[in-house]
């Protein structure tokens, strides 16, 4: 995919073909190297969303057995957390961060060839149990859910160190492009370019790598305590031993609900370039943003034991964390408003970047909602892992993370590759996205108010219905994302020719350079006035 | 580019901040047993509790359920000898569960007590128990294990109902690792 940076100027010193990729330290190789890493790993997981949909089209056991399916569901989440999302983002951080802010590279440009090239091997090592399973050899991939529970996880068999360094090497990575974009941020912004002048998406990146270095190392303690549980004879997670195993869930889920929002907050910030340019309006309350976005950031620490409120807590404790769960709805509600008042009287138009953006507000404010019933606590006993708590975290993740990162990848799509897109095609992509997503995830809704538990195989026939409504809106999406693959391949080839500002309405130093960005950009420190 | 002097100072924070983190993930889990300890949460019981002279509540009854449960398929018959009694809070009582070896092996087994609803288990002090030690069982042996207990008549007025449930862990795979000496009882 070397194509994608077309890039024709003076990098004749450098190696070429493979090598360059390997050794490169250039934050726009590094940017494209991330996000076709992510684009590979969305298909990977979206393959066993596949499988997953198909075995749930009818009432009854089909294709796959019931431990496979486990493999299934447990691997598509990792697949998609640490490698579709994850990495898509890092790799936009990676591109957009250094041009946004008038910076020649990012801060530490061999750290940042570090931390992408570890993400390979990380998953080399994830998917390894699953690829062997295929083949007969070994149990196959680890089953347990991806939110990984003792004692259940214990019992996961050689697949087990697997799944616990391929998470060390994952969240390695993570860190060390955190700590990147962090010194690039604070050391390296353009003369003039003062915090609160800086585009909203470094802003909510900034805060985004700050969660990631406060929660990553605690993933890394917890998954390392289950590993001597299992191996050394430690008993953390072990009742018999004086451990206990809800303990590892409130160590998970302080690093998990701050993960959440590591997921979302680029996409926050990919939004809020996206609708003023589109609306031909600055951004409406920038400051408050700002503000939302740092609240968010510090509420996600306070939060975590809404994911477990069935395990039996006092009733303070379930108060606190309920209302603390709703009081982040506060500054989401600022975003959300934000943008919508941002395009309010303004000027717009509906390139797909637009769509995207639209949708992403709109959609992810259902997920929303939905996460705001799931706090309740007399509610969510009832909703807590059924196809309820399924629908909510698609909601936001497919309309919400993903969404955010295909209106990114499509504004700055002719930035990149210097060529425009098939606004045909890209629409005819969104609007298939749109529709199907919702197809696909809107009756789980229905399904797990219902009553059908999340993460098994078969169920009751009175479910049948909106199941194969679910699985048919699920492979026209996965589909539709073929042409997301083809529109990316033939804009890298060629097409119209893209201009330096290649969206009238779009301001920010990104659209300074010329198109394709050169190798090197910002030798000279623009300055900002 | 890495020349640049603010940056190994701002790296060095951070790399400081990304161990300190992964040493925090550690320090939870003190923290929780402190704070389960003191709250009772997680249905934990406390260490073994002296025996003092107080006034028996008389007029208040209040039930006890045991329950007995084997872990993972351990080989053991294991049950409570009574499934429920009426106490009064602040008398001692005496109560045992029977347990039998099933298998033709010599094992070891560790009973781990949990005390539902969380806000009793503070409140139910055992001042002798099985679970405090580890249990040595022949191939097909068979024991009636005490325990004696009292109910702190401290205990809120709304607790008519108190569970004290046990489950039976085999402790061959702990005992290979040399662990005994360092297991306590929560």
């Amino acid at each position: 995919m070397s194509t994608t940076t077309a890039t024709h100027d003076d990098h004749a010193h450098e190696p070429t073909g493979l090598i360059r990729w390997l050794t490169t330290t250039n934050h726009k190789d590094i940017g494209t190297l991330y996000l076709v890493f992510s684009l590979a790993m969305f298909f990977v997981g979206g393959a066993m969303a596949m499988v997953i949909r198909a075995e749930l089209f009818q009432p009854g056991l089909q294709w796959v057995d019931p431990g496979f399916f486990n493999q299934m569901t447990t691997m598509h989440a990792l697949v998609m957390i640490f490698g579709g999302v994850m990495p898509a983002f890092v790799g936009l951080a990676n591109w957009m961060v250094p041009l946004m802010i008038g910076a020649p590279d990012m801060a530490l440009p061999r750290l940042n060839n570090w931390s992408f090239w570890i993400l390979p091997f990380a998953f080399a090592l994830l998917l390894t149990p699953l690829v062997l399973g295929l083949f007969g050899i070994g149990g196959g991939a680890p089953a347990g859910g991806w939110t990984m529970y003792p004692p259940l996880v214990l019992q996961t068999g050689n697949a087990f160190p697997f799944l616990i360094f391929a998470v060390h090497l994952m969240g390695i990575s993570s860190v060390l492009g955190a700590i990147n974009i962090i010194v690039t941020i604070m050391n390296m912004r353009a003369p003039g370019m003062t915090l609160l002048k800086m585009p909203l998406f470094v802003w909510t990146w900034l805060i985004t790598a700050y969660l990631l270095i406060l929660v990553m190392p605690v993933l890394a303690g917890a998954v390392t305590m289950l590993l001597t549980d299992k191996y050394f004879g430690t008993s953390f997670f072990l009742a018999a031993g004086g451990g206990d195993p809800v303990m590892f869930q409130h160590i998970f889920w302080f690093f998990g609900h701050p993960e959440v929002y590591i997921m979302i907050l680029p996409a926050f910030g990919i939004v809020s370039q996206i609708i003023p340019t589109f609306a031909r309006k600055p951004l409406f309350g920038y400051d408050s943003m700002v503000y939302a976005t740092a609240s968010i950031a510090f509420l996600s620490f306070i939060v975590w034991a809404h994911h477990m409120f069935t395990v039996g807590m006092p009733l303070a404790g379930q108060l606190f964390f309920m209302l603390a769960t709703m009081l982040i709805a506060v500054p989401t509600g600022v975003k959300v408003f934000n943008w919508v008042a941002t395009m309010w009287k303004g000027a717009m138009t509906f390139e797909t970047p637009m769509l995207f953006a639209i949708a992403f507000v709109f959609l992810f404010t259902i997920g929303g909602f939905s996460g705001l019933m799931l706090a309740i606590v007399p509610a969510d006993l009832q909703y807590h892992d059924s196809y309820f708590v399924v629908a909510h975290f698609h909601y936001v993740l497919v309309p919400g993370a993903v969404f955010g990162i295909m209106a990114g990848v499509y504004y700055w799509l002719p930035k990149w590759t210097g060529h425009m897109y098939n606004e045909k095609l890209g629409k005819l992509h969104f609007w298939l996205s749109a529709i199907f997503v919702n197809v696909t995830f809107f009756p789980q809704h229905f399904v797990g108010l219902a009553g059908m538990p999340r993460r098994i195989p078969d169920y009751a026939t009175q479910f049948a219905d909106f199941n194969a409504i679910s699985s048919i809106g699920s492979f026209v999406f996965g589909l539709a994302q073929l042409i997301f693959l083809y529109v990316i391949w033939s804009c890298a080839r060629g097409g119209k020719k893209a201009e330096a500002q290649v969206w009238e309405g779009a301001e920010g130093l990104e659209w300074t350079v010329p198109s394709p960005a050169p190798h090197h950009t910002f030798d000279v420190p623009p300055v900002v006035r | 580019m890495t020349g640049k002097p603010g940056n190994n100072a701002l790296v060095g924070k951070l790399v400081l901040l990304t161990i300190g983190m992964f040493g925090f993930g550690y320090l939870l889990v003190p923290i929780y047993d402190v704070f389960c300890e003191i709250t009772g949460l997680g249905g934990r019981t406390g260490d073994q509790a002296t025996a003092v002279a107080m006034q028996p509540d008389l007029d208040r009854l209040v039930t006890i359920e045991f329950i007995a449960s084997v872990n993972q398929g351990a080989p053991w018959d294991f049950r409570p000898t009574v499934s429920h009694m009426q106490v009064h809070p602040g008398q001692m009582y005496r109560t045992s569960f029977f347990a039998q070896n099933q298998s033709d092996e010599f094992l070891v087994g560790h009973a781990v007590p949990s005390v539902a609803p969380g806000q009793a288990a503070r409140y139910l002090q055992k001042t002798e128990c099985f679970c405090f030690n580890q249990q040595d069982f022949n191939a097909r042996e068979s024991k009636d294990m005490p325990v004696v207990f009292f109910l702190d008549p401290e205990i809120p007025e709304h607790v008519d109902t108190v569970t004290l449930s046990y489950t039976f862990f085999a402790r061959d795979r702990l005992a290979a690792a040399g662990q005994d000496a360092s297991i306590t009882t929560k």
